[in-house]
């Protein structure tokens, strides 16, 4: 199976990455290359077998509720990018190009 | 009160004994820190293990722990219980410590600050060492040869031109060039012991849930695990001890009693039952001197009264396979939040969320990141789950049945660490599937959760360290320093040959 | 120019499937953190690494939050899972910190419940196909219908955003936002129902049911208004007779029962009318906006949501044993359905007086308390305080525009008001008069007819007194009433009355005035 660049495009968007189109192309050879060999893993007799989420048998691993003091509010923004009036200031969410 | 006469003479002596002068009061903890930052100085600049240096932290530690001294406390008395009081530290740069950035080695990150601490991290500082400073790593620990840093790659203090291993390459760098006694790294595929074997250096991955991943900079949370690197097998599992148990802050971690590693160093090895891996021998491209040296070891295991057999795990093939989809898969997810809002670099004159978001990461992630997230996005994307992660996810199980058979016989598989020693800066940046071959034995480990240890054994004819992956059962962390600490012995690995340590005299 | 709802539904059968996300407000803390869980404050102030999302922060679920959900999925009869966990649902929004937000996929906590509904008289015309046999259970003054749960399921709220520089603060429009994420990590019980609901009406009450419960159980404040309760409703449309589903659009916003009402209502009529032009629905999120009162699209450049669901690695999952469920169902206090049941069998309430009372937690107390307080009587008071609660009471609370909690009459009044008319204190017509001041002042009834003077005479002696008067007084209608004008009755007791300053009781005056005039 072979991504397409237009698969590779939409890959992008999902993950909120804006390509050049020489990346797009650059990406298609690599990831293609990579799934080749990943492929492999269809190789595998799976039936009956149980997926596994984690290596070990824990289960209800859970807190109590009880408040633990948070980040007074310069440490908890002190890396935003930009703020306003103790809040995190973005730009808009509806771009110009958008029908509302 | 004595100073070391040259600085490389204190730094490449294990953290036990370093504990031991500064507790002794025979050397103080301020000159210890100055005695690393000089080494550093002298050395770090061809190396370039360090990210960051932490001076200001390292000398409040120190001057408070000499002020502790000269008041007569006593390690357990006053100060920690700990044989590492006093031990110059350091850590991967995807931990978290307040009065540090974090940065994972990205541009995304390069100006992140800190607002809380890693759990692994402070405890190893609430033992009374003394905190260096952050390492270099591969971006967001994507990579076998720190190559992939935005701060420029870390290179081999055994041979400048080659690699230091990845992603740790920075942890395992410091520790070979005596930049630190111990450093703390991160293995999700084998990105502590790979480099551990680049750089010749003791280096662990402990059983998943032993050590909280609590501030860690999550790459893949099913198979990240912190370990400590060191050039004493005593050294790392004393660290071990230290940073690991449960953590309410992280609910992967488990309750086990953690046993008295130390008990384990020194013992012999009657009755040790250990499995020969025969099939990771056979490997295409393994290299002939890392073959021989697996075998050594299990001859010398043999001598010292270890019972030793052979043994396959025919699924661990499929374990490359399996973990360039779960590990895309999750880091996908965890690196979801580097997006230019809350932290770290935001795009400038962004028309709306989606173009901050679509230029802040293309801006700040490298190029090894953004194939990372773009297979992990697309392996589970509508259409694709049950093909590949739902299948990853089984082969995890059959593999982990591998590892049960053996241990039903065995209490540790031989096998070794990377398939070659360290390869040359720039070799495989072009190829990244070459690159994860690198990784080929340690990843089955991580799939399983299970324990490994590497361990230096002697030099190639190049000069370059050689070493073995010692495979421990789940939480069986004392049997691997067992044999460890016997090997060692054995081989007396050269650690003070490493030519970085003349650049300093 | 529209159609009406009536008109377009003889067509189209409307199928309705509702989400509701409630944010348990009964934790102290988040789902996932330490954090208190609290409305309001200064921005960013209820925060930490978690719900910050910083780098190498790690979720831990909260034992209290899965408690109280397991609890809601036993109190709307869902099976319980006994092995769930927590997935990772993919996509970004600046209120949401990780870029993900951590909610249940195929292992939800509940699954497979059901609730009955009550509707009225006020929208049983809305359900055209009520009469025929096995639709829905016929009422008193309306029917009964079963709504399936698909499941009940627990996540992570977001945070807030403001949007700033357009109009009225709408997103579309605005310059910029700003983003507070104190509510983020709150957690948030989403319930799906099953596509059982066909009348706006049934959806209103559906949420209303639910809301009741959930209030029953403590788990939230259910507040629709300031978006502690949340209702999405997916709504298609078929022709009457067809099997198949059609298109579905899926409104949001929804701040009030009429709003839900009203924009389900809306929708009908709108995909009504593209599908009798020939048009199709597109499959959608569309925006209630209770001022217009219409539904509209708010597209963005967005692609199609792909959510990539995957097992949350950072935790565990959850096994729930025998004893564990034992001991939630435990904690299940007596629900709005059984207390019903139980105010028409223990007190012998008519059905519509018990729904009213029992749908209403204040007010379900009060007429508890009150019931209380009538000790012996209660077997034959119980009736008239339910009378007085529902009719004087709720009338007068509605007409003042007041909550129950801020009236003046306290449950014990109530219940002496009904006791002292049952003794023939007074007459009916003046404990009106009694209760209309209890409600003004919160006097107790007997301190009100003693300072009004308002006692009843029962007295047979004390009347037949007045009655010979009355009667040696106008000899003329005594004598046009033997003769047969009995209508003149009237004219005697109202004589009695003024003569009594209203307080005669009436049962005595007309047993006395027929000894006296039939006699």
């Amino acid at each position: 199976m072979a991504l397409t660049q237009e698969e590779v495009r939409h890959v992008a968007l999902l993950a909120r990455i804006a390509l050049t189109e020489e990346q797009v192309a650059t990406l298609q050879t690599e990831l293609n290359g990579v799934f080749d060999y990943i492929d492999q893993i269809s190789k595998l007799d799976l039936a009956d077998v149980e997926p596994m989420v984690h290596s070990i048998p824990l289960v209800n691993s859970m807190r109590e509720d009880v408040p633990v003091p948070g980040l007074d509010r310069e440490r908890a923004l002190m890396n935003a990018p930009a703020r306003e009036a103790d809040a995190i200031l973005i730009p808009r969410i509806i771009g110009p190009g958008a029908d509302a | 009160m004595a100073v070391a006469a040259n600085p490389q003479d204190l730094m490449f002596k294990p953290a036990t004994e370093i504990s031991r002068l500064v507790c002794a009061r025979e050397v103080s903890a301020r000159e210890v820190v100055d005695a690393a930052y000089a080494h550093a100085d002298a050395c770090d600049a061809q190396v370039h293990a360090y990210n960051q240096r932490s001076d200001a932290l390292a000398y409040a530690a120190a001057d408070e722990l000499d002020k502790k001294l000269a008041a007569g406390d006593k390690p357990g008395d006053g100060l920690p219980d700990s044989a590492l009081v006093g031990a110059p530290v350091a850590f991967k740069d995807n931990m978290n410590l307040q009065g540090t950035r974090t940065t994972c080695s990205s541009r995304i990150l390069s100006n992140y600050e800190s607002a809380y601490d890693c759990t692994a991290v402070r405890r190893l500082l609430d033992a009374g060492t003394l905190p260096l400073g952050k390492l270099n790593m591969d971006e967001f620990a994507f990579g076998s040869s720190t190559e992939n840093s935005a701060f420029g790659p870390t290179h081999n203090p055994w041979d400048l031109a080659r690699v230091p291993g990845g992603s740790s390459g920075g942890s395992a760098a410091a520790v070979a060039a005596g930049l630190a006694p111990i450093t703390l790294g991160s293995d999700t595929g084998g990105s502590i012991r790979q480099p551990g074997a680049c750089c010749g250096v003791v280096a662990l991955k402990p059983t998943y849930g032993r050590v909280s991943r609590y501030g860690c900079v999550a790459f893949a949370s099913s198979l990240d695990q912190i370990g400590p690197f060191a050039r004493t097998v005593r050294d790392a599992a004393l660290a071990l001890q230290v940073i690991s148990g449960k953590d309410r802050y992280d609910a992967t971690s488990v309750e086990a009693p953690v046993p008295d590693y130390s008990q384990a160093l020194g013992a012999d090895l009657k009755g040790l039952r250990v499995a020969v891996a025969t099939d990771f021998l056979e490997l295409e491209g393994l290299d002939p001197e890392v073959k021989a040296d697996v075998l050594d070891a299990a001859e010398r295991l043999t001598r010292m009264g270890a019972e030793v057999g052979e043994a396959t795990l025919p699924s661990t093939q499929y374990g490359l396979a399996a973990y360039y989809i779960v590990g895309p898969a999750e880091a996908s997810g965890n690196l979801a939040r580097f997006d230019g809002i809350r932290y770290g670099l935001r795009a400038q004159d962004a028309t709306d969320v989606l173009d901050l978001y679509m230029r802040s990461r293309a801006e700040g992630f490298g190029p090894e990141t953004i194939r990372r997230v773009m297979i992990g996005t697309y392996v589970l994307s509508a259409g694709y789950y049950d093909a590949y992660y739902a299948r990853a996810q089984k082969a995890r199980t059959v593999i982990k049945q591998d590892f049960d058979r053996v241990f039903a016989d065995y209490d540790l598989i031989l096998t070794p660490t990377a398939p070659t020693p360290a390869f040359k800066l720039g070799e495989k940046t072009t190829d990244p599937l070459s690159m994860y071959l690198s990784d080929v034995f340690t990843i089955p480990v991580n799939l399983a959760g299970n324990t490994a240890l590497h361990l230096p054994t002697k030099l190639s004819a190049a000069g370059l360290p050689l070493g073995v992956q010692l495979i421990g059962n789940y939480f069986d962390e004392a049997n691997v320093f067992r044999a460890a600490s016997a090997l060692e012995q054995d081989y007396q690995f050269p650690y003070q040959t490493v030519p970085v340590n003349v650049l300093g005299a | 120019m529209r159609k009406t709802l009536e008109e377009v539904m003889r067509t189209w059968e409307p199928v309705i499937g509702l989400e509701i996300h409630t944010e348990i407000t009964a934790t102290r803390t988040k789902m996932f953190c330490g954090c208190e869980t609290a409305h309001g404050g200064e921005p960013n102030t209820r925060v930490c690494p978690v719900c910050l999302g910083m780098p190498g922060a790690l979720p831990v679920p909260n034992e209290a939050a899965i408690e109280w959900t397991v609890l809601a999925g036993l109190a709307t009869g869902c099976e319980i899972e006994r092995v769930s966990q927590f997935h990772r649902k993919n996509y970004f929004y600046p209120d949401m910190p990780k870029n993900y937000q951590i909610s249940q996929y195929d292992r939800p906590f509940c699954k497979e419940g059901q609730l009955t509904i009550e509707v009225g008289k006020e929208g049983i015309a809305q359900r055209l196909d009520r009469d025929q046999p096995g639709v829905v259970t016929p009422t008193e003054d309306g029917y009964e219908t079963r709504i399936g749960i698909t499941r009940i399921h627990l996540e992570e709220d977001t945070g807030k955003m403001v949007h700033v520089g357009g109009s009225e603060g709408r997103i579309a429009g605005a310059t910029h936002s700003l983003v507070d994420y104190n509510r983020a990590g709150t957690p948030l019980m989403e319930l799906v129902s099953e596509p059982d609901i066909r009348t706006p009406e049934e959806a209103r009450r559906f949420v209303q049911k639910l809301r009741l419960i959930w209030l029953t159980l403590g788990i939230s404040d259910g507040n629709l208004e300031s978006g502690s309760m949340r209702v999405d409703a997916n709504i298609s449309l078929r022709p009457r007779g067809q099997a198949e589903l059609g298109i579905r659009a899926e409104v949001k916003n929804m701040n009030s029962f009429k709003s839900l009402h009203d924009a389900v209502a809306y929708e009908i009529v709108r995909q009504a009318e593209i599908l009798e032009s020939g048009g199709a629905v597109a499959q959608e999120t569309r925006h209630w906006d209770a001022g217009r009162k219409v539904t509209s699209s708010l597209r963005s450049k967005e692609e199609a949501n792909d959510y990539r669901y995957f097992p949350e690695p950072d935790m565990v999952p959850f096994e729930f044993s025998d004893e564990f469920v034992a001991s939630v169902v435990a904690r299940l206090p007596e629900l709005p359905d059984a207390r019903k049941e139980r105010f028409c069998a223990d007190y012998g309430l008519p059905a519509s007086d018990a729904a009213i009372l029992s749908e209403d937690l204040e007010l379900c107390a009060f007429y508890e308390e009150a019931a209380g307080a009538l000790g012996a009587k209660l077997d034959t008071l119980a009736k008239p305080l339910a009378n007085l609660i529902v009719n004087d009471l709720i009338g007068a609370l509605n007409a003042a525009g007041q909550e129950l909690s801020a009236s003046k009459v306290t449950p014990a009044g109530a219940a002496a008001l009904v006791m002292l008319a049952d003794e023939g204190a007074i007459s009916g017509k003046q404990a009106k008069e009694v209760f209309a001041d209890m409600i003004e002042t919160g006097a107790d009834p007997a301190e009100i007819i003693e300072s009004r003077g308002l006692k009843q005479v029962s007295d047979t002696g004390e009347l037949a007194a007045v009655i010979d008067a009355i009667c040696e007084a106008n000899p003329d209608k005594v004598e046009q009433y033997r003769s047969g004008k009995t209508g003149l009755r009237g004219f005697f007791v109202g004589q009695v009355m003024r003569e009594t300053h209203g307080q005669a009781n009436p049962q005595v005056v007309n047993e006395l005035l027929g000894e006296k005039l039939d006699g």
